[in-house]
């Protein structure tokens, strides 16, 4: 019939994100949008504008900072957030400050208290009730039976059994005084999606996904690029500069780079077509038992 | 290391370049499949092994699962393709699936996006989410045991909710030494099954999700199958939506960022816009024109099913969240009744008369199920009598909602059709169905409009109608206590009526008993009664255990915020049954009352009553002083 198939994946994929947005920002009290930074983040902050457009987003931006996050990705945050011209609220959890944390020898409890308390304690303290993300399916098989909408009971805490069906893309935001949501407009979307779409709209993201030499020292097996001097060398390692890029940006003692020529988005592309090895091998935080993604999920960590 | 599920897209040998690559991954359309099979049909095996099979599959993701097949794989430690899916650890240590999981892969062609729906019976409801927006369905059937229950079951959801292409895929064909007339009787089978159930599009395919038998190549092993394999099925398969050519949009957020700008966002739910184009608002029935189609940052010349976009009109009329914009020469419907088919998804059964919220596109609304038609069996589709719904039955309903909304036929539009109900109380999703058509009952029989109004009945009274609703345990004091006010309020010169549940459970109520359904309508049929009575400008004292809070909430809901006021009479259940005055909480301990309330069946405390009385703190004649001062002040 008269309506052909005219517009593209990437076209579905965009419109049903914004579709997602605009129902969040209708329904929910008060949203906000977590903004990490990476180019998941880039995609989400792009569509929240056009979803809005003309108008300014109408809720703010919430980063958790844990401190440890690579100089070049607070720069871009800080400029970015000037000039698309959005609310940034930035939280760090200062009592975690003061205990001191420790990424390189202590991954799983930093993480724990710089990011999963951390944003626990960020959406209590402004009270909003719910927070977009850019996580998506695809990154996990934890993830697979995730909601669009998804329920957090008190402590943010995630009950497999009290999520609600959504048919039809039909979201339920009804929630009692002490639950929250979480909001996945990314869910459909895969990591070829994101770099497609980055690629098409001409989204600008960290420098540090791109090919690059960079002083590289070798940790546990894992190519780190070290940042700054918090973390000695230990004997025998050597900084050692190399051609590399990353394929996920976090903290950066727990985000190995990968050797790598492709200096452009079609380079960042045609690799990604062509290599063998899943996007979150590089997080070594994700690099214990299979099951880890499931939990920190229960402990509100997304 | 950790598994992972990322796309890969297969690396044809002699790639064309990368630019062109690009393009044609850009410009790739999408399919959307449910994939759905009774346990053990093998189709997480069968979806693993496709894609592996077509390279789409990690290294780190497949070396894993090697390993994993030695620990607790089914193969007896050669690679169980299954694991690629795995889920949930819960799900894994009950070794089912409990819910829909959605997967992600695609060729340089398209990407498909499946819903992945669960095997077991009780988990039908599941599948609704995947099911919902599939334009593919895959029903996968054992070759051995061929058409089943299940496989029937699955199909009828899919049909349900507008499933228009099947693919059937006789999976396990090793087992039947691929023997030709076997699976031709399979197909025969399914031809019909998809047939009956009126499904315009049914393919088979025989496969072996084991030995990879037509999965992306043609085997050797069934020289006599002429088809494609199923990833070039997938690849190829057309399936065109009917989409309505009339255009229709569910506005969902007025973006109103300055007073130069007044635009109306949503997805556009059929058909196509363009500046210039006539429309009229739905329900208002306003007509305006179309100025803008602003999509993202830019405008466009035009935009069609599927976008989301910002339109401005050419008038200031009211438009809000929840109305749609159309086509005024082909404009939805609209009603307030429905008939439609309903899937239960919660542990809690429907009750008719109860009150819920539907949302259906971007309108949320009060709703009602004010029949349950019949049931449908799920195995023969046979219509069988029923009087509520339980989780994964499947019922033809009318609906009764607050008021008009645009909507049009599932079959015609599933974005204005299909809705879900919401408990109010749980603010869980309990239902999910769509809409067959409208009932045109409210139209015939018309509101009249009265000359003589409730306000005008109440002024020459001098008062103001309200609704004093006495709820509380049995012996708690309401009869005696409302009997105080109403006597107060006659002493002062007001009009009043008493609706007491024993006298209205002899008259108006004798049919009904004490099943959850009868409770309901015995509120219902008070509630309404008031209201008739607050019509006529009195002021309404109903005192009624009315121990649930949702029934509550339907009288409140019916009589209007304002005109209700919910009076708790509280004591203790002790001090109730000290008191004993008609002798019924013996009777109920003695076992010859069952679901007496406080006894055999709970109250549910108001939580937000207007005023709360103890009547084991205060005299009746203090309580009563209190009521009165709160109805006059
Ligand atoms: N012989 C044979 N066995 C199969 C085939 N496909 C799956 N199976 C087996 O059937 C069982 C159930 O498979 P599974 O994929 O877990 O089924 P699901 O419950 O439908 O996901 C497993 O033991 C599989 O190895 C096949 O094509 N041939």
């Amino acid at each position: 019939m008269n309506v052909a198939r005219l517009h593209t994946h990437l076209d579905q994929l965009e419109a049903e994100s914004i579709r997602i947005m605009r129902e969040t920002v209708a329904e929910c009290r008060k949203p906000v949008l977590l903004y990490s930074i990476g180019k998941d983040s880039s995609v989400l902050l792009h569509l929240l504008l056009k979803a809005f457009y003309p108008a300014r987003p109408p809720l703010p931006m919430l980063h958790v900072n844990t401190t440890w996050k690579f100089r070049e990705m607070i720069e871009f945050r800080d400029r970015i957030a000037r000039e698309k011209n959005v609310d940034l609220i930035e939280h760090i959890n200062q009592d975690g400050v003061r205990q001191g944390t420790d990424p390189v020898n202590a991954a799983s409890k930093h993480t724990y208290v710089m990011k999963t308390l951390a944003l626990r304690q960020a959406l209590s303290a402004h009270g909003f009730d719910a927070a977009i993300g850019g996580a998506r399916r695809d990154e996990d098989p934890a993830r697979a039976k995730e909601r669009v909408f998804s329920l957090r009971g008190a402590g943010q805490s995630w009950e497999p059994r009290k999520q609600r069906p959504e048919p039809w893309g039909l979201y339920n935001t009804r929630l009692d005084s002490d639950e929250t949501l979480r909001v996945f407009p990314l869910s459909d979307w895969t990591e070829l999606d994101v770099w497609l779409y980055i690629r098409r709209e001409g989204i600008e993201v960290v420098p540090l996904y791109f090919a690059k030499e960079r002083a590289t020292f070798v940790r546990n097996g894992a190519l780190l690029v070290r940042d700054d001097e918090r973390v000695p060398l230990e004997p025998g390692e050597k900084l050692v500069p190399k051609t590399v890029r990353f394929r996920t940006l976090g903290c950066w003692p727990l985000t190995a780079a990968v050797e790598s020529d492709a200096a452009d988005l079609d380079g960042i592309i045609g690799e990604m077509l062509d290599t063998r090895q899943s996007e979150r091998a590089g997080r070594i935080i994700d690099l214990d038992p299979t099951d880890s993604m499931e939990r920190k999920k229960r402990e509100g960590y997304f | 290391m950790k598994a992972t599920s990322d796309e890969r897209v297969s690396v044809a040998a002699g790639a064309p370049a990368l630019a062109a690559r690009l393009a044609a991954l850009e410009n790739r359309d999408t399919l959307r499949l449910a994939m759905c099979g009774s346990v053990d049909d093998g189709k997480s095996t069968l979806l693993g092994r496709l894609l592996a099979e077509a390279g789409m599959i990690p290294d780190d993701r497949l070396a894993q699962m090697i390993r994993d097949s030695r620990t607790h794989g089914t193969q007896g430690g050669k690679p169980d393709y299954s694991l690629l899916l795995d889920g949930l650890e819960a799900e894994r240590e009950q070794g089912i699936t409990i819910d829909v999981a959605w997967r992600y892969f695609g060729t340089d062609k398209r990407a498909f996006i499946v819903a992945d729906c669960p095997g077991h019976a009780q988990y039908t409801r599941n599948m609704a989410s995947g099911a919902s927006n599939a334009e593919l369905g895959i029903v996968l059937v054992d070759a051995r045991a061929g058409v089943q229950t299940q496989t029937r079951r699955h199909t009828a959801i899919l049909a349900m909710f507008g499933v228009q292409h099947l693919l059937f895929a006789v999976n396990k064909l090793d087992l039947i030494d691929y023997n030709h007339a076997r699976y031709h009787a399979i197909e025969q089978e399914c031809v019909k099954l998809g047939h009956d159930l009126g499904i315009e599009h049914a393919d088979s395919i025989p496969v072996s999700a084991i030995n990879a038998d037509n999965l992306v190549a043609l085997s050797p092993n069934t020289p006599w199958y002429t088809g494609r394999p199923l990833l070039e099925y997938l690849e190829a398969v057309r399936v065109e939506r009917k989409v309505d050519a009339a255009f229709a949009l569910p506005v969902q957020w007025v973006n109103r960022p300055d007073h130069g700008f007044r635009g109306y966002a949503g997805t556009i739910a059929g058909g196509r816009v363009a500046p210039g184009n006539e429309v009229v608002v739905l329900p208002s029935g306003r007509l305006s024109r179309v100025v803008r189609v602003v999509g993202g940052d830019a405008d466009l010349e035009n935009a069609e099913a599927g976008q989301s976009v910002t339109l401005t009109l050419a008038d200031q009329i009211d438009v809000a969240r929840g109305d749609v914009i159309a086509d005024p020469s082909l404009p939805p419907d609209v009603a307030a009744q429905f008939a439609c088919h309903l899937l239960w998804l919660d542990d809690t059964a429907l009750l008719s008369g109860r009150r819920y919220l539907m949302k259906l596109a971007t309108r949320v609304i009060g709703a009602q199920v004010t029949e349950i038609k019949h049931r449908i069996d799920p195995d023969t589709q046979a219509h069988l009598a029923a009087t509520r719904l339980v989780a994964n039955e499947i019922g033809y309903c009318n609906l009764s909602l607050d008021s008009e909304i645009a909507y049009r036929p599932y079959r015609e539009d599933r974005r204005l059709g299909g809705f879900i109900l919401v408990d109010r109380e749980t603010n869980a999703t309990v239902g999910c169905g769509t809409l067959d058509f409208g009932l045109r009952r409210d139209r015939n029989v018309h509101w009249q409009q009265l000359d003589v109004d409730r306000v005008a009945r109440a002024r020459i009274k001098g008062q103001t109608p309200r609704c004093l609703w006495f709820t509380g345990l049995s012996g708690a004091g309401k009869s005696t206590i409302a009997n105080m006010v109403e006597r107060r309020l006659l002493a002062d010169g007001f009009h009043t009526i008493l609706l007491d549940g024993d006298n209205v459970r002899h008259g108006l109520n004798r049919d009904l008993g004490f099943t959850d359904a009868d409770r309901v309508e015995n509120i219902r049929r008070v509630a309404e009664v008031a209201k008739l009575m607050m019509d006529a400008g009195l002021i309404v004292l109903v005192s009624f255990i009315s121990p649930f809070r949702a029934e509550r909430q339907m009288a409140r809901d019916l009589i209007g915020e304002g005109g209700f006021m919910e009076v708790f009479v509280d004591a203790p259940l002790a001090v109730c049954e000290g008191r004993d005055v008609k002798g019924l909480y013996a009777k109920a301990r003695a076992g010859k009352i069952s679901n007496f309330t406080g006894i055999g069946s709970p109250y549910e405390a108001p939580e937000s009553a207007e005023i709360h009385l103890h009547s084991d703190q205060e005299p009746a004649a203090d309580s009563a002083s209190r009521v009165v001062k709160l109805l006059v002040s």
